[in-house]
């Protein structure tokens, strides 16, 4: 059996959800920063 | 410990931190992949799916590790009322059980051509399945409370409580019959050969470092996010 197919789908399935899940984390965190900047400019 | 109770203290110190653990992090974990797919020998008797090792051994160890850090900054919760404990556990709960659901992924998929099955109701398993289930059972009672910075006292007991999982599935294939390999590292060493072994280190430490920094992202949007939230209701109240 070749094993290659399994590793490549393994492998891919990890970088699609770590790269999920830096992007919903990042822009969160931006959004959220964002506001906050906003909210002090406008005192 | 209360030296970093300050949310601000703890900016100062997370905003430069988050992208040195996500660039040294993403950075190993492409180091250790490249060498774990192109410059390692195939294993003498699993042949070439012996190098999803890589990538299925640090996301069991994020997924358990984060569940210890939830019980941990449970406890910190409960017991000294640090006000950045329920804003870590919290962060904590997504990517921990994103990478719970790598380990089960992956895990199937080299089960495929390893065992001949994708899945086997054994110890090990079923026990990380388990994981996957305490995950979500936290993050919907996180989210049952508004508060973004702590966690209820039952979402903080359910936290604890669920810890006692982490030793099972440590022993899980120790005390059943498993198609699930024993403990290949332990204190004592490695039956792996280190041929293979070595761009495990770089994997493990890389994983563990985009871990912190998604962690610290996730911190960093509560904490702002609450700060919005309590100005609005300042100005609504005023």
């Amino acid at each position: 059996m070749n094993h290659w197919p399994f590793i490549i789908a393994a492998y891919a399935l990890t970088g699609l959800g770590t790269l999920g899940v830096f992007v919903w984390s990042y822009l969160e965190m931006r959004r959220a920063e964002q506001a906050v900047s906003k909210l002090e400019r406008s005192r | 410990m209360h030296a970093y109770a300050n949310p601000a203290r703890f900016l100062k110190i997370a905003r430069p931190l988050t992208p040195i653990c996500l660039v040294v992090g993403i950075l190993l974990i492409l180091i250790g992949s490249y060498a774990g797919l192109a410059l390692t020998p195939p294993d003498y008797l699993q042949g070439d799916s012996v190098r999803i090792l890589y990538i299925h051994v640090p996301a069991a160890w994020l997924g358990m590790g984060g569940w210890t850090g939830i019980a941990i900054a449970s406890i910190v919760q409960l017991v000294w009322r640090h006000p950045l404990a329920g804003v870590a556990a919290r962060a904590i709960a997504v990517p921990g059980a994103l990478f719970t659901a790598i380990c089960l992924v992956t895990g199937s998929i080299w089960g495929r051509p390893t065992w001949g099955t994708w899945w086997e109701w054994d110890g090990r398993m079923t026990s990380m399945l388990v994981l996957l289930f305490l995950y979500f059972g936290y993050i919907g009672l996180a989210n049952a409370s508004d508060d973004r910075t702590s966690v209820s006292r039952a979402t903080a007991i359910f936290g604890i409580v669920g810890a006692v999982n982490i030793p099972i599935i440590n022993r899980s294939v120790v005390w059943w019959n498993s198609l699930h390999q024993g403990p290949s590292i332990t204190l004592r060493g490695s039956t792996i050969s280190s041929e293979i072994l070595w761009p495990l280190a770089p994997t493990v430490i890389g994983f563990s470092l985009f871990f912190g920094g998604i962690v610290l992202m996730r911190m960093r949007a509560n904490l702002a996010q609450a700060k919005v939230e309590a100005r609005m209701r300042r100005l609504a109240a005023a």
